[in-house]
């Protein structure tokens, strides 16, 4: 069996090749697909610090996923309508500047990640998820009546957003700024897992009450895991949103939040690697069936139900040849 | 606004409140008993709905078109339990998420396979159909009464089935303690399919009836699933009671708040913007009175200790 | 069925093999809600391919789930990997915003046969960019002046609360000359519309305008009619499509709605059509089907006149719009929307069946009022 490590850098190298490789053939749409690949990932990565690590089964993450994007969505049509954002007194620029747009949709996401994390914390299990669920609807049902953006018709944004010293028009290029971001999140997401937080939350996940008992509170640990989770998939929707130069009540719907899960679950949970696969893996099949069939979502069901059946750790336990850890 | 439409617009609420009640009893059962979190129960309610269209294109009879909505969602029912769900009970609350979110789109597009892309026909029956005349001189109509109605009877019937009879005890028990149960001599794999079954019918009866005064279409399961879900979280997980006041509030409160926020508004603002602010914040409503509740009540009004 | 077409379409290249053929890319809603649109703006667009005997037009479809994102990618792929030269068959308004600008400003021709955005018919117009079935407000438009025309002094009027509803609205009032008795915003998805249906029966007015697409305007045509609320309803023709009507049944008879097409439109090439689809794809065709039919023969007008790689010339062809349209009479404004007159039409059975006539016309040679704003 092939240890987790070498699993982990043969998937990030593999979606490296593909797009490189792709950008050798003069493939342009391969590199696009390998870019909603790499940032479905990235979001996927930061759902399972909340998943994987925590235990914590958010069935609402495509809230996090549209602020990143709306953030991204609302900077960039002020800046292309040269208005200024109006808030109370207060008045605000628009942009077209990458890192101040990630860092927005960072910020606003780790906040709105804290406010629902203090909410559904307060309780946990089946209500954990439910909750999650509905205040994922309440974004989404905001976003469509909200017309000052788009509303339902959404915000198209007609230039990609500028990165210093990177042309994001050229695709490999955007392809290489979202695959940086993948690694680094994947980084962190190693750190994270071995560091005293990630100790404490996986210890919080399998006994609470033995890590309240040495002082820690496990709700806080939670808390900021959550945090942490929702900021990663908010930066994945600011990019999401910059691939496809749009935003949209849809990256908000609960369907997406369930897909999220499907991403991490069919690669493997808990796992560095699981997201990369599974976002590789769903993105090929969304691809391959969409192409063979109109049904093709029956068929994807199919093959989900298999794997929570017969395949409990996703791809990575396939090769490792563990299952993942139990949530 | 007069007294006849303030009662008017709290029947309607009340006959929202009690189909999602209809659905939200299923799901908590299902909960209460086995610990599973079934986000199929939308797909039962749309297996009902189709059933009965079917049904009653065929029969052109709305009792036998129930009566297929009934069986047909209870047979899908036992079917996935037997298949799926079954092997789900001791599986972490992640596997059941993901195997029912499968089991969504095989029922969603297997439906699209055999029934089309175009929404079906389903009529109320001539008996029902119509206004009736109320006492105050308010004109109703009947078929919503008559929801009203079918929605307290199985209130009823499922205190009474719970409280009052031998199965009810074991459900109760099976709640408390499954392998006490299971020592007494019950067949608890047999409880759980009946269970599951019943909470199935129940999803394809509010199916079918909703069916009728709406369009029976692919997706109409999701956005009901997704309110009884607020809902059960409001009344408390596994509790047929909280299901039942929860769902009552939340039928009254998105109801009377579609009505009178824009109307609060209009104090304040122009009417064309009033109606738009008013009409999103009313559906954010639902979503904030469940974020209250749990900030009051962590496990919701009549949930239970704190779930692990 | 796609891939059939494309094998067809591909032999015939293998046959022909000479000068330009046109590659059309076809984004249109295929599955889950709505995809009763697509497959019938799919289906108007092959049958009129196939009539004109063409051997030298290849069409991709693919199926965009009413997604905006998987509209996107989808369009990335045809235009980077497909290399098509038109695209068409977006449905929803907020797919075509997402599609429409990227595509246009990156050289290819957009032909609309649904969706018509304001946003594209005023400042974000496009000399690329074509719409052969209506600017989103002239349905709405055409039942305000219907509704003044027959007498109506007081409407109720009501959409979902998202874009293309605050447009209906603003678009019903605009030509309409009475009082609105009320103005309701109902959410998008909305299935129970009783609390509306009281308000309605509350209120003085003597007409209600409703524009529900979809199973939205089922649920409140069937809520309705069991009301035994009996003031008149009016709506475009989206909610009593023959789709749509199949659904709500006799809860429809009766009621106004206003379209550009009909199948009873009397002209030849009306006639013809509705003939050949029935005879196709044994059902009625449908509106969509029509706007399908139409953005075909406006395609292959153009390729009678221009080549697709002289961008200029088959502008210029397309512009002129000289192709027999199953509604008569047709030609672009300014903008490249229809000039075009819009029927009201009443709801009845015929032979089993419901479905619509024509009773009335509510506008004439009808332009948007966008076109002013459009420089191109």
């Amino acid at each position: 069996m092939i240890p987790e490590r070498l699993v982990t850098i043969g998937a990030v190298a593999g979606l490296l090749a593909v797009a490189l490789g792709a950008w050798a053939l003069g493939e342009i749409f391969t590199i696009t697909l390998a870019t909603r690949a790499a940032i479905l990932a990235l979001a996927a990565t930061g759902l399972n610090i909340a998943l994987g690590y925590g235990g914590l089964v958010s069935l609402g993450h495509a809230a996090f996923f549209g602020l990143g994007g709306y953030a991204m969505g609302i900077l960039a049509f002020h800046a292309q309508s040269y208005t200024p954002l109006e808030l109370g007194s207060l008045t605000i620029e628009g942009t077209k500047s990458m890192p101040v747009i990630w860092l927005v949709a960072v910020c606003v996401s780790a906040l709105a990640a804290w406010v629902i994390g203090l909410l559904s914390l307060r309780t946990g299990g089946v209500y954990f998820i439910m909750i999650t669920l509905a205040f994922g609807q309440m974004f989404y049902y905001f976003a469509i009546s909200w017309s000052a953006y788009g509303g339902e018709d959404g915000l198209p944004i007609y230039l990609r957003n500028s990165f210093p010293g990177v042309d994001t028009l050229v695709p490999v290029q955007f392809f290489g700024l979202c695959f940086a971001a993948l690694v680094l999140a994947l980084l962190l997401s190693a750190r994270l897992r071995s560091a005293p937080l990630g100790l404490a939350l996986n210890a919080a996940r399998q006994s609470p009450a033995r890590v309240a008992a040495v002082g820690i509170s496990p709700t806080r640990v939670k808390l900021v895991a959550f945090v942490i989770s929702g900021a990663i998939t908010g930066l994945a929707g600011a990019l999401y949103a910059d691939l496809n130069r749009f935003v949209s009540p849809a990256m908000f719907s609960w369907q997406l939040s369930g897909e999220l899960i499907v991403l991490v679950i069919l690669g493997g949970v808990g796992r560095l690697a699981g997201p990369v696969i599974g976002a590789c893996l769903f993105v090929t099949l969304e691809h391959w069936l969409g192409g063979l069939t109109d049904f093709w979502h029956v068929w994807l069901g199919a093959i989900l139900l298999g794997v929570v059946l017969f395949a409990r750790g996703g791809i990575v336990g396939l090769l490792t040849g563990k299952a993942g850890p139990h949530v | 606004m007069s007294a006849i439409l303030l009662i008017e617009q709290v029947l309607n609420g009340l006959q929202f409140g009690v189909m999602l009640f209809l659905m939200a009893a299923g799901l908590t059962l299902i909960f209460g008993v086995m610990g599973l979190i079934n986000l199929a129960h939308g797909s039962l309610y749309m297996v009902g709905a189709f059933a009965a269209a079917a049904a009653a294109a065929a029969t052109g009879s709305f009792a036998l078109a129930l009566v297929a909505a009934l069986s047909a969602a209870a047979l899908a029912g036992v079917l996935i339990e037997v298949a799926v769900i079954r092997r789900l009970y001791d599986a972490p609350h992640l596997d059941q998420v993901l195997a029912t979110f499968a089991l969504i789109l095989v029922f969603s597009e297997g439906t699209r396979w055999v029934f089309g892309s175009f929404p079906l026909y389903l009529d109320i029956p001539d008996a029902l159909s119509g206004p009736v005349t109320l006492p105050g001189g308010i004109q109703y109509p009947l078929y919503r009464l008559a929801l009203i109605g079918v929605g307290l009877v199985v209130a009823a019937g499922l205190w009474w089935l719970t409280q009052r009879t031998r199965l009810g005890m074991q459900i109760r028990a099976g709640k408390d303690d499954r392998e006490m149960i299971a020592a007494l001599g019950v067949d608890i794999s047999k409880l759980y399919t009946l269970v599951f079954a019943l909470g199935a019918a129940l999803a394809g009866l509010a199916g079918a009836l909703v069916g009728a005064i709406q369009s029976v279409q692919v997706g109409m399961g999701e956005p009901v699933l997704i309110l009884a879900f607020v809902t059960i979280v409001i009344g408390g997980i596994g509790s047929i009671k909280g299901a039942f006041i929860g769902a009552l509030l939340v039928g009254l409160t998105d109801t009377l708040g579609g009505i009178f926020l824009p109307l609060i508004l209009t104090v304040a603002m122009a009417p064309e913007a009033a109606a738009q602010t008013g009409a999103a914040l009313a559906s954010m409503l639902i979503y904030i009175l469940m974020g209250a509740v749990l900030v009051w009540k962590p496990t919701g009004l009549f949930g239970g200790a704190r779930p692990a | 069925m796609k891939h059939l077409l494309l094998a067809t379409a591909a032999c015939a290249i293998g046959a022909t093999a000479a000068m330009a053929d046109v590659k059309v890319g076809m984004i249109t809603t295929l599955s889950g809600g709505g995809a009763g649109l697509g497959i019938d703006v799919r289906d108007g667009f092959m049958l009129a391919i196939e009539q004109s005997g063409r051997d030298d037009i290849e069409v991709v479809i693919e199926d965009d789930q009413r997604k905006p994102d998987i509209a996107v990618q989808l369009a990335d792929r045809m235009i980077q990997s497909e290399e098509v030269d038109v695209l068409t068959g977006i449905i929803w308004s907020n797919l075509a915003m997402a599609v429409v600008p990227s595509a246009t400003a990156q050289g290819k021709f957009y032909l609309s046969p649904n969706a018509g955005p304001s946003q594209l018919a005023g400042r974000g117009c496009h000399p690329n960019y074509f719409n052969v079935a209506w600017q989103n407000d002239n349905l709405h438009e055409a039942a305000g002046a219907y509704a003044s025309e027959v007498g109506y002094s007081n409407s109720f009027i009501l959409a979902p609360n998202y874009p293309a509803g605050q447009d209906a609205l603003t678009g019903y009032k605009r030509l309409f000359e009475g009082d609105i008795a009320q103005e309701t915003f109902t959410q998008l998805g909305q299935t129970d519309y009783a609390a509306e249906i009281a308000a309605i029966r509350a209120s003085d007015a003597d007409s209600v305008y409703f524009f529900l697409p979809g199973g939205m305007g089922i649920s409140f045509l069937k809520q309705y009619a069991d009301s035994g609320v009996d003031k008149p309803v009016i709506g475009p023709a989206f909610s009593f499509d023959q789709g749509i009507l199949q659904a709500v049944g006799d809860a429809a008879l009766g009621v106004t709605n206003t379209s550009q097409w009909s199948k009873d439109l009397d002209n030849a090439a009306n006639q013809a059509f509705v003939e050949s689809f029935v005879a196709e794809y044994d059902r009625l065709p449908s509106l969509y089907a029509s706007q399908g039919f139409d953005t075909a023969n406006l395609l292959i007008s153009a390729m009678e006149k221009a080549d697709v790689s002289d961008q200029d010339a088959f502008r210029a062809a397309l512009e002129e719009a000289d192709f027999d349209s199953v509604r008569g009479d047709f030609r672009f404004g300014s903008n490249h929307h229809p000039i075009q007159t819009i029927y009201a039409r009443e709801v009845i059975e015929e032979d089993g069946v419901y479905t619509n006539r024509i009773i009335g016309t509510a506008l004439e040679d009808h332009a948007d009022v966008y076109a002013a704003e459009c420089n191109m």
